[in-house]
């Protein structure tokens, strides 16, 4: 699989990394070589086998429906890098940011 | 008594006859920092005023009950920084947690708090966990105890290195494909990595989820193995945590391995191997075997196309667990007029080169079009690397090998990605499998420390101690010093 | 012209009535809460933290399934679903992809008599986002948005409807029935205008005997029924002169604006969102045994339309009846209670659907809530069956002790209430009315219907108003016809 700066734009985006032309060059080839060597994935004949999404057997671990007590409002926004009093803040959404 | 380089049990010992005091201890283990992290550079935070209150708390449990403190009452350590801790600055070596402080402490830490733990300090690491050298830290990287112009290994170096220097006795670390067996070996330390679900991962600044374990860095597998019985076992706040009993591993440390069969997987001798590590190795497997075990050359196949699993696997898990980092309601923040600048300006700025690529790469394998050729083909590969190890440890009781196909290396000697990726081709597929690991030092090459896995099966961490245990008292590699923790104190 | 068929399919997202949030142990009602005062490190999606299943959420979830008929398999998962917005803390929501809690169910309702099946295509559960609110209210304009993570991992569940509906009032019924079934099982409280019960619309056209689907259109902000049927019909509206003038749909989303009366297209869906899901990696599954499901099913109610039919055959109620009372399970307990406490069946529909219905809505007090409660109502229907006192005065006193409370017995007692029912005395009423208004009586002789009530009134008057008024009607006409 060849990897495209179209692939590596598009990739960017949906991660939301903003790269430098400089970055976006370096990474198209670092990753092409990495994804070379793990196309060796592809000739495992994977037909008779089920997915690991985890290791164990672990079902049905579920939590008890009881409140428990909250951080409150001041240690909720006490990191944050911009606030409006109790709420967190962003710029402008111009409508399109759904977009992937 | 010093505390530079002493053990947990030899500390532990002397705080109750009251030849030490907490206090002592912990101004001894911070004045060893200062002399030796300008060279070292294994700690991104020195948490003092939290270790002289817990000092304190800790001399009074030891003053008020002795038998019933823990043993790790009143000893100091050190916590890799992705470890959260209520309060104080943690920031997984990179510049987007710059000043956070997280509301919380993690379960893990708050049990060896509980049992009386001083904190010295945050340890350096790879930015987020991701890296074999530590080098990808946006603070610097760590040096080498044996040899400061060479890396300490990745992603826990600096809870490696501290260790090694002899500043603390113990420290944690995370293991996603070897963080901390890796550089335990290259370090001459011990280190372990849990089954996966042993310990809860609540407070751990998540990497891959399905693969990260904490664990702990220690001189001595008693060390481990007490280190690990107060952090293991069952947490409501993590749904992967296993609910079983934990088996102690000090029950069984002692048993020996007489009797015992261990596999040597041939996949894990390889031409990658240096001559040297190679050399050591094969003698600790004579000294096991004139300890009474049996040992048997297996096979595990699918090691070649491992790296591949985890290379899609992890960078998949990592996409998903850094989206969170987006400059909106903590860490830094670059300001931009609009939400997507801010966005992308946010995380190129505080995202290192490493985090990237991994980004990159997980973000591709999991996209429209990839994700059966990439993520779903590699999470049935991972099938098949599960069922080979379950098939050997039908043979087998225990596996055996290097944990690392080569010594320290120059710091900026492998700037391919790919070639540091290889460090790991030993020990990431422990992580796959979920299944327990440790690196035991096991001898040197040219001044510089070779380390021997020990892998057994799933919740089998006892037996993991108990091989490696008899191991080391065979041999005098735990008595080694690094020139850092040779000067007197 | 062509004749198009309009194919509309709905997806509704109910907050679940849990006490705590799906993912963690932070409270699930946030009203009134100060902004992000009801969070913690785990649905701030800080650094570290870890989601834990909320058992009940989960229960609430296969209730819903089995009421709406679908099958629940033996394993189902939790997935992230990866995209960047700023009421998304973790950058990804932790929701349901293939392999969901439940799957092929169905909803039957009338729509103008005759009755309608959708198909529920599934049923599953996610969490909630954050809410924003934008620097001049209008999105495309605003310069920053606030942001409130309260609302923050509440438990949701999705109802995925078939494209089975043809018309927007086949889509309001659905809506008005799915909501009904919803509070009866006690899973969420249906309260459009406050966002617990939301819904978006799939609107599309083709000519009419087309097998294939028309471009897709979805319709989103409706916050009432009225509102999605309007918009329904609005769209259609708009879709149907654009292509009769020979124009191409967009496939995009469009947001209904009620001051308008009509839609306005928001983004673009002509590029789908890759959303990149793949299996929760801090979740295991779940897998819902035979036994458990029907542990589930044992806890399910009556459900309205069953409910609505057993009243009918048991209490001989009309279709129309049995509907009004069993709307809301509050109702439909209320009724049987004062059946229960022996009041006849049509005499307790009668009242409760009428008088006691307006009094609640007046007060704003359901009659449980209220000054008389159910058994004081009991205590005053028994007695106008009884025919201790007559409808006017039952009236009278239901307005005032529905507020104030009391006892009805003691009140007929203290204040002389009773009814006067003794056919000797009234007959004597009766003849005086007579002829104290010749007049009236000889209208009525003569054919005129009305002229009664004006002798009604007289003997009505006469008792103080406590006259058994239906023995008074009878009387006057027997006396009447005998002249």
């Amino acid at each position: 699989m060849t990897l495209s700066r179209d692939d590596v734009d598009h990739v960017a985006m949906l991660a939301r990394l903003g790269l430098s032309d400089e970055e976006k060059s370096r990474l198209l080839a670092e990753l092409e070589k990495i994804l070379g060597h793990i196309a060796r994935l592809q000739q495992v004949d994977t037909s008779m086998l089920a997915e690991t999404a985890q290791v164990g057997d672990l079902a049905n671990v579920m939590r008890a429906d009881e409140p428990k007590p909250t951080l409150g409002t001041v240690a909720a926004v006490r990191n944050a890098p911009a606030a409006d009093g109790s709420y967190f803040i962003v710029g402008a959404i111009q409508g399109n940011e759904l977009d992937s | 008594m010093s505390s530079t380089a002493s053990t947990i049990t030899e500390l532990a010992a002397a705080l109750r006859d009251g030849s030490t005091t907490p206090r002592a201890l912990l101004d001894e283990a911070l004045a060893h920092l200062e002399r030796s992290d300008k060279q070292l550079n294994a700690y991104l935070s020195v948490t003092r005023e939290l270790a002289i209150q817990q000092a304190d708390t800790a001399a009074r449990a030891l003053a008020e009950h002795p038998e019933r403190a823990s043993p790790l009452c009143g000893i100091p350590m050190a916590l890799k920084d992705v470890l959260c801790v209520e309060g104080v600055e943690t920031t997984a070596a990179s510049k987007i947690l710059n000043g956070f402080k997280p509301p919380y402490t993690g379960t893990a830490v708050q049990r060896l708090f509980d049992a009386g733990a001083v904190c010295v300090g945050k340890t350096n690491c790879d930015e987020f966990a991701m890296g074999s050298s530590t080098e990808n830290s946006a603070f610097g990287s760590v040096g080498n105890p044996w040899d400061v112009e060479r890396v300490p290994g990745g992603s826990s170096g600096g809870s490696a290195a501290t260790v090694a220097a002899g500043t603390v006795p113990y420290s944690l670390g995370s293991d996603t494909g070897g963080s901390i067996r890796q550089p335990a070996a290259l370090t001459g330390v011990v280190g372990f990595k849990p089954t996966y679900g042993r310990v809860s991962r609540y407070g751990l600044i998540a990497f891959a989820s399905s693969l990260d374990q904490i664990g702990p860095f220690t001189r001595t597998v008693e060390d481990c193995a007490t280190v690990y019985a107060a952090i293991a076992g069952h947490d409501p706040r993590d749904s992967t945590c296993d609910p079983r009993a934990v088996d102690d591993p000090l029950l069984t440390l002692r048993k020996g391995v007489e009797g015992m069969r261990l596999g040597i997987p041939r996949e894990y001798l390889g031409e990658g191997t240096e001559p040297g590590v190679r050399a050591a190795v094969e003698a600790a497997f004579a000294v096991l075997e004139a300890q009474g075990a049996t040992l048997h050359e297996v096979s595990l196949p699918s090691t070649d196309v491992a790296l591949s699993v985890y290379y899609v696997i992890a960078p998949a898990e990592c996409s998903s667990n850094l989206a969170r980092y987006d400059g909106v309601r903590f860490g830094n923040r670059v300001e931009r007029q609009s939400l997507t600048d801010m966005y992308q300006q946010t995380r190129g700025a505080g995202f290192g080169a490493e985090v990237k690529r991994r980004v990159m790469l997980g973000t591709y394998a999991l996209s429209s079009g990839y994700y059966d050729a990439y993520y779903r083909q590699a999470q049935k590969v991972r099938t098949l690397v599960g069922q080979e190890f379950d098939s050997v440890f039908q043979e087998v009781d225990a596996i055996v090998s290097p944990t690392s196909p080569s010594v320290a290396f120059p710091m900026g000697s492998r700037s391919d990605p790919l070639s540091m990726y290889l460090c790991d081709v030993v020990t990431l597929p422990a992580n796959l499998a979920g299944i327990p690991g440790i690196s035991v030092p096991c001898g040197f090459v040219d001044g510089l420390p070779v380390g021997l896995q020990v892998l057994a099966p799933r919740f089998a961490d006892a037996r993991v101690f108990q091989v490696a245990h008899a191991y080391e008292q065979a041999t005098a590699w735990h008595s080694s010093r690094s020139p850092f923790a040779t000067e007197a104190a | 012209m062509t004749d198009y068929e309009v194919v509309i399919g709905l997806e509704v997202h109910a907050q679940l009535l849990t006490r705590s949030k799906m993912f963690c142990g932070c409270p699930a009602n946030y009203l009134g809460a100060e902004p992000n005062a009801n969070t913690c490190p785990v649905c701030l999606g800080l650094p570290g933290v870890l989601p834990t299943i909320n058992e009940q959420a989960v229960d609430f979830t296969v209730r819903t399934a089995l009421a709406l008929q679908c099958d629940i398999p033996a394993f189902t998962k939790f997935d992230r679903k990866n995209y960047f917005y700023p009421d998304l803390p973790k950058g990804y929501q932790i929701s349901q992809y293939d392999l969901p809690l439940s799957l092929n169910g169905h909803l039957e309702f009338p729509v103008n008599g005759e009755t309608v099946r959708c198909g529920v295509t599934r049923v599953h559960l996610e969490e909630d986002t954050g809410t924003m609110h934008h620097a001049g209210d209008v999105l495309q304009s605003a310069t920053s948005s606030l942001i409130d993570l309260n609302r923050c991992g509440v438990p949701l569940m999705e109802i995925v409807g078939e494209p089975d509906l043809r018309t927007p009032e086949a889509a309001r019924e659905y809506l008005v029935r799915l909501r009904q079934i919803l509070t009866y099982i006690g899973v969420n409280d249906g309260n459009l205008e406050q966002g617990s019960f939301r819904c978006d619309a799939n609107v599309s056209l083709r000519p009419r005997g087309d097998t294939e689907l028309g471009v897709k259109v979805e319709v989103k902000n409706m916050n009432s029924f009225r509102a999605v049927q309007r918009a329904l019909e609005s769209e259609i509206e708009r879709q149907t002169s654009v292509l009769d003038a020979g124009g191409t749909l967009v496939q995009e989303t469009r947001g209904w604006v009620e001051a308008h009366g009509r839609t306005i297209a928001q983004r673009s869906k002509e590029q789908a969102h890759d959303y990149r899901y793949f299996p929760e990696p801090d979740l295991p599954p779940l897998r819902l045994d035979s036994a458990f499901v029907e542990r589930v099913r044992a806890t399910l109610p009556e459900l309205p339309e069953a409910r609505a039919a057993r009243f009918q055959s048991q209490y001989g109620l009309t279709a129309y009846d049995a509907a009004v009372l069993t709307d809301t399970r509050e109702s439909a307990d209320v009724y049987e209670a004062l059946v229960a406490a022996g009041v006849p069946a049509k005499l307790a529909a009668n009242w409760q659907s009428g008088d006691v219905a307006a009094l609640a809505n007046e007060h704003r007090v359901p009659l449980p809530q209220s000054g008389l409660g159910i058994a004081g109502l009991a205590v005053l229907l028994r007695l106008v069956d009884g025919g201790a006192i007559n409808g006017p005065t039952a009236k009278e006193l239901l307005v005032e002790l529905y507020v104030s409370g009391g006892d009805p017995e003691a009140l007929v007692r203290e204040r002389g209430l009773a009814q006067v029912s003794d056919a000797g005395a009234l007959t004597a009423l009766v003849d005086a009315a007579i002829a104290a208004n010749p007049g009236a009586a000889a209208d009525f002789s003569a054919g005129k219907q009305q002229a009664l009530g004006q002798l009604m009134r007289a003997v009505k008057d006469a008792t103080g108003g406590k006259a058994d008024m239906p023995l008074v009607n009878r009387l006057l006409r027997d006396r009447l016809s005998g002249q």
